[in-house]
């Protein structure tokens, strides 16, 4: 037999519609909830910290901006510098990205321990004709997901923490002079920041899951 | 590119067309002193519309031959040729597709796919296969309603029982019209009733679509209804015999152990 009968025999398979990758990773996450809600959670823990920050930061600045002598007197006490151009100094930033690198550390362990955990399922989806480009589409749906629920999550946590704790900080200022359009583009850039991450730390693991053989459907303990 | 024509004929058997050919196969794991030889130079020729059951005890180089006739791993040497199909050409694309169109695998643990729904395990391979949504539910509840399950679509594995599960495992086999079935142990998981309905199940889809069906077993009832029998030892071919030179036993209990010894001599 030559190459070009080969190639006459065997036509390349149609694109997949993302419809079938969603529902195969949905039932992923089903399957394992609980390794689910531990990735969601780390993306939130981390998120939160992160928006807590930038919204504190936003709001301590519109303060400063108000350059009231009552409020002045009493974000010195706080130890704010109004005198700054930013409320973020390097300390600050060292400390969010400790916490981000830890996130990204704990949603790639968690996503590696779900290949192992599933390596006859995916030995399966191969021999039922699944390709390389399928398991891995699936994996990134499925870390998409999770990050984009759990940094919406942190970082509405994060975001409402931050402005109670400055309200109860400097009582009658924060809500009268709240700095909208920036807070929320602190929030939109924490969203980002969770989906780059969970994404980002799941394509080691997706292209683990890629390489694992069909034959891994055959064994029979688990 | 895949149509499917349930009123497709079977082609006559008075020419025995070889779908599976293994020609000198060896399968070695390791290198230098360390090779283990699972399978050393094994010749095969496995024929359109036969059930040719795969016997050998655990290490004997069953299992690997059967990976390797199933496209599910290559061999370190010699040639296998699936429906005429080179498989050491075949780049991994080529491979997925031939697993999904060719084949249709059963396993003793069933395999299905926890949380999909039995129409939606049986139309997952369709839709690999790029038929639409429509189509594949479609075929995917015929399938299902052929294999007894008709009124279970809906239902997800852990509502089915073993025999159920393994029902949805056959008709996921079916899925695309394949040329060859591989069962691999498919009744060491079930009763001894459930294991017999699966296997009765295996022998109406060979007789009735023409299909050929290899499967790896120690179950006497699965050897009965075998065309042909082949048995390996330390990655050769040690003896392949045809059903009816036999003396295979089986009805009652009692008659059973003599089958096995019949066969075991």
């Amino acid at each position: 037999m030559t190459d070009d009968q080969a190639q006459v025999r065997i036509p390349r398979q149609p694109p997949l519609s993302w419809r079938i990758v969603l529902r195969v990773s949905l039932a992923g996450m089903q399957r394992r909830m609980m390794r689910s809600v531990v990735t969601v959670t780390c993306v939130v823990l981390a998120l939160a910290f992160l928006a807590y920050m930038l919204v504190l930061a936003d709001i301590t600045q519109a303060l400063v901006e108000l350059n009231d002598s009552k409020l002045n007197i009493l974000l010195s006490e706080r130890g704010v510098d109004i005198f700054a151009a930013t409320q973020m100094d390097a300390m600050t930033l060292l400390l969010i990205g400790l916490a981000l690198l830890t996130c990204t550390v704990g949603v790639a362990n968690s996503m590696l321990m779900s290949v192992t955990e599933r390596v006859r399922e995916i030995g399966t989806l191969k021999c039922l004709g699944a390709q390389d480009r399928f398991i891995i589409q699936s994996y990134l749906v499925e870390s998409t997901l999770q990050g984009l629920f759990g940094a919406a999550v942190g970082v509405l946590l994060g975001c409402a923490v931050a402005v109670a704790a400055s309200s109860a900080t400097y009582p009658g200022y924060v809500l009268s002079s709240f700095p909208t359009a920036v807070v929320l583009r602190s929030l939109l850039a924490s969203m980002a920041v969770g989906l780059f991450i969970a994404v980002a730390a799941s394509i080691w693991p997706a292209a683990a899951a890629a390489r694992r053989r069909p034959v891994d459907a055959l064994r029979v303990e688990e | 590119m895949h149509t499917h024509n349930p009123t497709q004929t079977i082609e006559p058997q008075a020419e025995r067309d070889i779908v599976i050919r293994a020609l000198n196969v060896k399968r070695h794991y390791g290198s230098g002193e360390a090779v283990t030889k699972a399978l050393d130079g094994v010749t095969l020729t496995v024929y359109r519309g036969e059930y040719l059951s795969i016997m050998g005890p655990s290490g004997s180089g069953k299992s690997t031959l059967f990976n390797m006739i199933g496209g599910i791993d290559t061999p370190t040497s010699g040639m296998v040729f699936i429906d005429e199909i080179d498989v050491a050409r075949l780049d991994a694309f080529e491979m997925a597709w031939m697993r999904c169109n060719k084949i249709g695998y059963i396993f003793q643990s069933y395999n299905i796919l926890p949380t999909l729904t039995a129409l939606e395990n049986v139309t997952l391979p369709m839709r690999f296969a790029g038929l639409s949504p429509d189509e594949a539910r479609e075929k995917g509840a015929e399938i299902l309603r052929a294999v007894g399950l008709g009124d279970r679509l809906f239902h997800r594995p852990y509502e089915l029982s073993g025999g159920q599960q393994q029902r949805v495992a056959v008709a996921r086999a079916m899925a695309n019209d394949p040329v060859i079935i591989l069962a691999d142990e498919p009744t060491a998981n079930l009763d001894v009733d459930t294991g017999s309905e699966i296997i009765e199940l295996l022998c109406d889809l060979k007789r009735d679509r023409g299909l050929t069906v290899i499967s790896a077993t120690h179950d006497m009832k699965m050897l009965n209804v075998s065309d042909r029998i082949l048995w390996i030892r330390d990655g050769r071919v040690q003896r392949l015999e045809e059903r009816r030179n036999l003396d295979i036993k089986i009805g009652t209990v009692a008659s059973r152990e003599a089958g096995k010894k019949a066969v075991a001599r």
